[in-house]
């Protein structure tokens, strides 16, 4: 794609051709996910930062929201004298909602921002022309390790933050509030089915994916930006537009996925 | 394949390049013959680094030919591109080496991408390429703990690592003072010697074009003034490279009133 011909087409027409850069991105990317050779190293990286740097803070904020499900819940259900299903409004809404959309945000956040700024980094500082120059290929070198690392971590995440928010509503249920432990676990497995498991799980994959694609389409492609500057300025931009388009994309499909499942 | 008798490494033939409404370079037509340094020149903005980029296949040509050893780059899709460049060498402006590697890693990495040798042999060889540059006592080094002349000798090394047929180099003078300027002069000429490469340098240092050159090509404004050798460029009667060797500006000449229209204007 020419970028001096994005750069004077309408809003519109820059826009359409702007989501199909972001297909073509994605396709060359799976497609060196799929095809050999595979390099287990540079996986386990990307791993290491999107999963495991990103632990400590999905479980302080799964701590919490839990805290704070069972307390708002708590206070409703007392109205009604329905406390003893705590447990069940605790786990559905961590596992349906909550969970997924919650770890998404986080990540978008703490490894999304971050892969964005590194990537558009690279392309400023003609890096990404280095490797192509080197006849590395960066869909293969930069971006399938990250986007299948996305795709592992984001649902183990969201599997910790939702274990986590558990037992965080169940110290303000069970020891503040004094809610029977043995109707806090009953009800939650009477009431939570495989298919909230499965709805919890395929946002998070979709999650995953989203969060990824995004940061580093926006970082590799940050010369065919329309809005001028391509230097540092340009970094932080696409790093902002990054985050805000991610959020709202994981907002809009756990809505679509929730719909279609539901 | 790339046919390894072939004399013209680069041909380019009427090569035209916009960048929006603007034309970039306009008609550009030269060729480089193997184990010939060719440099490029030209003031800034002339179209000199775009008509390096052209040549590697970075920026697609909007019109004209351009074949880098034997092959229309114009008509190669991504992987033959790709299996091209494995015979080319590119050593940027600023070095363009990764941030989170170390000096060797970064001069590993190509063999490790391209070829089965096991890591001690990668070593050595990345090793050797950094002592040629003399960087060996900085291999630990992270690219930001570099100066700007280390940073360029290590995209040199990076870039020399492959042992390509065709090295090109942007800008290598850029932003260093005049001792290491020639110290990467004298780096240049000796990999034509040693690892008889055919070398193409961007730069608007005269001093160091008229020491590494075997034949030169003007640019000015996207516009190829001339190509030839030393004795050529210095015979030309061609006002612009006469402002240019003389270290005249372009607009030396210019009316003070017109000038003061120019910049008065909206």
């Amino acid at each position: 794609m020419n970028m001096n011909r994005l750069h004077t087409m309408s809003y519109l027409e820059s826009m359409l051709i702007r989501f199909g850069i972001a297909g073509i991105f994605l396709l060359e990317t799976t497609k060196t996910i799929l095809l050999p050779p595979y390099a287990l190293k540079p996986l386990v990286k990307q791993i290491a930062f999107i999963g495991a740097r990103s632990l400590l803070v999905i479980v302080v904020a799964g701590l919490f929201v839990g805290m704070v499900i069972a307390l708002q819940f708590y206070d409703t259900l007392v109205r009604f004298g329905s406390v003893s299903l705590l447990g069940s409004a605790v786990g559905l809404s961590l596992i349906r909602e909550l969970g997924p959309v919650l770890t998404a945000l986080m990540v978008i956040g703490r490894s999304g921002s971050a892969m964005c700024a590194e990537i558009g980094i690279m392309r400023v500082d003609n890096q990404i022309d280095a490797l192509e120059c080197m006849a590395i290929d960066p869909y293969r070198y930069l971006f399938s390790p990250r986007i299948l690392a996305g795709i592992i971590c984001v649902p183990i995440l969201t599997a910790v933050f939702i274990l986590v928010g558990i037992f965080g509503g169940y110290f303000v249920g069970v020891i503040l509030f004094g809610v029977s432990p043995g109707s806090y676990f009953q009800g939650m497995s009477d009431t939570v089915l495989n298919r909230d498991l499965f709805m919890g799980f395929s946002k998070s994959l979709v999650f995953g994916l989203l969060i990824v694609w995004i940061a580093c389409d926006k970082g590799f492609n940050l010369h065919l930006d329309k809005h001028g500057a391509y230097g540092s300025e340009g970094v932080s931009r696409i790093t902002t537009e990054a985050v805000v388009i991610s959020s709202i994309a994981i907002l809009f499909s756990d809505y679509l996925l929730s719909a279609l499942i539901l | 394949m790339v046919d390894p008798n072939i004399k013209q490494v680069i041909e380019i033939e009427g090569l035209n390049s916009w960048y929006g409404d603007k034309q970039i370079l306009s008609n550009i037509s030269l060729s480089v013959e193997r184990k010939e340094v060719m440099v490029i020149m030209g003031h800034s903005g002339s179209g000199k680094s775009t008509l390096l980029r052209h040549m590697i296949g970075l920026n697609p040509a909007v019109s004209g030919s351009i074949k880098l050893l034997g092959k229309e780059i114009t008509l190669l899709d991504r992987d033959e591109l790709f299996e091209l460049r494995k015979h080319i060498g590119v050593a940027f402006q600023n070095g363009a080496l990764f941030s989170s590697m170390t000096l060797l890693e970064n001069v590993e990495l190509p063999l490790h991408e391209h070829t089965k040798l096991d890591r001690n042999t990668i070593r050595i060889m990345s090793r050797l390429k950094l002592e040629l540059m003399n960087l060996s006592d900085n291999e630990s080094l992270m690219p930001a703990e570099l100066s700007g002349g280390m940073l360029k000798r290590a995209g040199l090394a990076r870039a020399v690592i492959m042992d390509p047929e065709i090295l090109f180099f942007d800008e290598p003078s850029a932003g260093l003072d005049p001792v290491t300027s020639a110290e990467l002069d004298d780096l240049i000429l000796q990999l034509r010697d040693a690892l008889n490469m055919t070398i193409i340098v961007v730069t608007h240092e005269l001093e160091s074009a008229f020491k590494i050159a075997d034949r030169i090509t003007v640019i000015d404004n996207g516009q190829q003034i001339i190509t030839g050798d030393k004795a050529a460029i210095r015979k030309s009667t061609d006002p612009r490279i006469i402002n240019m060797l003389e270290r005249r500006a372009m607009n030396d000449n210019i009316d003070a009133d017109d000038y003061l229209d120019m910049l008065t204007r909206n």
